[in-house]
């Protein structure tokens, strides 16, 4: 089974510093993985780099084409949905405009309605305040908007940076099932980055561990889980 | 009563081509953070290509839509051509290319049309209003148009899809690549309509002031002016300031003795300071906030 994003030998750097040093993994087609490590590791830089969004060389396939050379908005129009750091909410505009932007590379008009309806079934909350100021929300109620926003593209593959920070953990544990119900029902392969480690290891079905811009280990979430050295580095027990 | 009247009247119509140039500023500025200060030498031009077309017996209002054409391919190379090119350069150099920009226009508009006065007609006639002594005929005309173009304005950026993504490429050009949004060629079209708004707000004000190379100076101040009073980060305080300053200007020329025609200019100047020390961020924009 071929991957369906695959890297090789990434390396990025911000100005003279090099913050990524020959990263490879891969991510098959359907797959919920998890790139776990601490502060400044690199994982942010990583999504930032698939999305060329950052100086990077190596190789980086989708569906076996390189996205080496194409710009950011090109990578995204592929299917490839990223959720930033800090979420990326349009806060001057309403809920509604920040999903129609999600999907304003789509053409099928009734399509993009339906599948606003369909956001709001997920996020009640985003229905009831849909004609809100996205500012206006609170930082959980942005996130799950920010992971609509990216659904409205209909991806392939979501990335999404931290979406735990920030948030209260009964919220966080309601954003995870929605991701995995996403990963499950509409078959999009999903690519998180985390601090909370413990979290994302319970969801994801495969884990990579990045230290210092390189990858240190790798495995099925639930040998990461059991790792002794992750458990101490990582999950505190 | 009639004076004051007259005076606020024709201080509207004026505004309104204020509030033309400073929408354009406004755009470009969302747009690049940068003030366009070749924006009404860039209207001055359009203006003249529409003088000439009538000259070769083009009618009035087929000149008018081939010049919005014109000012629109026009403001999307410079921006491709000389500005793009310093996305990324430090201010002094873009508004060094601004300079450049101005005079270069100003010269070539002199070179090909030369520095005399020429007439430059109105379609709506310069006859009373109504039968109304208190406005002008191509008075109410400067004021119809510019509110069908703002009206047009509000229509494209609030319920297309092109309108909207204009807006999120200005307000947050990161994310909007993120869902992607080409937000280079957001900034092009967006030079495209300023130019084109300036364009008409050229052709507007060109049978009041008379069309010459250098027409467009003090009505670009009073365009600053009016930005910068309703908010630079505001499209909507900029045609609210335009109009502001219009009437402003009227009236403190016709009450406040010793003031006239010749210190209008300095008023405009003293407005923009005024509101630079109380209140930076204009009637309507937005203060910002940058986190350090």
């Amino acid at each position: 089974m071929t991957a369906m994003l695959n890297v090789r030998d990434l390396r990025a750097y911000y100005g003279q510093v090099q913050a990524l040093h020959g990263l490879e993994f891969a991510l098959n087609e359907g797959s919920l993985t998890t790139l776990l490590g601490a502060n400044g590791a690199g994982k942010t830089t990583t999504l930032r780099a698939i999305c060329n969004m950052v100086r990077s060389t190596g190789a980086i396939e989708f569906d076996g084409a390189p996205l080496g050379g194409r710009s950011t908005e090109n990578i995204v129009r592929l299917g490839i949905a990223h959720v930033p750091q800090g979420r990326g909410t349009f806060t001057t505009m309403t809920v509604e405009e920040n999903l129609q932007l999600g999907a304003i590379t789509r053409s099928d008009k009734a399509g993009v309605i339906s599948d606003i309806e369909r956001m709001y079934d997920h996020f009640p909350v985003l229905k009831a305040r849909h004609t809100q100021q996205a500012g206006t929300l609170s930082g959980g109620e942005q996130q799950m908007l920010a992971v609509a926003r990216a659904l409205m593209l209909r991806p392939r593959l979501m990335l999404l940076d931290e979406p735990s920070f920030g948030l209260a953990p009964l919220i966080v544990r309601d954003l995870f099932k929605i991701l995995g119900k996403i990963n499950r029902d509409d078959k999009v392969t999903i690519l998180v980055v985390e601090q909370n480690a413990q979290l994302a290891l319970e969801l994801a079905d495969k884990a990579y561990v990045i230290e210092t811009g390189r990858i240190v280990m790798s495995g099925s979430a639930a040998e990461i889980a059991n790792n002794e050295d992750v458990r101490k580095s990582y999950l505190g027990y | 009563m009639e004076l004051f009247t007259n005076q606020v009247l024709a201080g509207i119509a004026t505004g309104a081509i204020y509030a033309c140039m400073a929408l354009a500023v406004v755009m470009i500025y969302q747009a690049i953070d940068h003030l366009n200060f070749a924006q009404g030498e860039m209207a001055m031009f359009s203006t003249f290509v529409c003088w000439q077309l009538m000259q070769w017996g083009v009618p009035y209002w087929g000149a008018f839509l081939i010049t919005l054409v014109f000012s629109f391919a026009g403001g999307i190379a410079i921006e491709r051509l000389l500005f793009k090119p310093l996305a990324k350069a430090p201010i002094l150099t873009n508004v060094a290319g601004f300079i450049a920009l101005y005079a270069i226009i100003n010269s070539v508009a002199g070179l090909i049309w030369d520095f005399t006065i020429k007439q430059f007609p109105t379609p709506f006639g310069s006859s009373p209003f109504l039968g109304s002594q208190l406005i002008s005929t191509h008075q109410a005309g400067m004021i119809g148009v510019t509110l069908m173009l703002l009206i047009l304005l509000f229509f494209f950026f609030r319920f297309t899809r092109m309108g909207l993504a204009m807006r999120a490429a200005a307000s947050l050009p990161e994310s909007a690549r993120l869902v992607g949004i080409n937000t280079s060629w957001m900034i092009a079209l967006g030079w495209g309509m300023a130019a084109a708004i300036g364009a008409i707000a050229g052709m507007l004000i060109a049978p009041v002031v008379f069309l010459e190379p250098n027409m467009m100076l003090g009505v670009l101040i009073y365009g600053f002016a009016a930005a910068v009073l309703g908010g630079l980060t505001s499209p909507l305080g900029a045609v609210v300031g335009g109009f502001l300053v219009g009437v402003f200007e009227n009236l403190v020329g016709t009450y406040i003795p010793g003031v006239g025609n010749e210190l209008k200019l300095p008023i405009a100047l003293a407005l923009i300071v005024t509101v630079l020390v109380v209140k930076p961020a204009g009637l309507f924009g937005r203060p910002i906030v940058k986190r350090v």
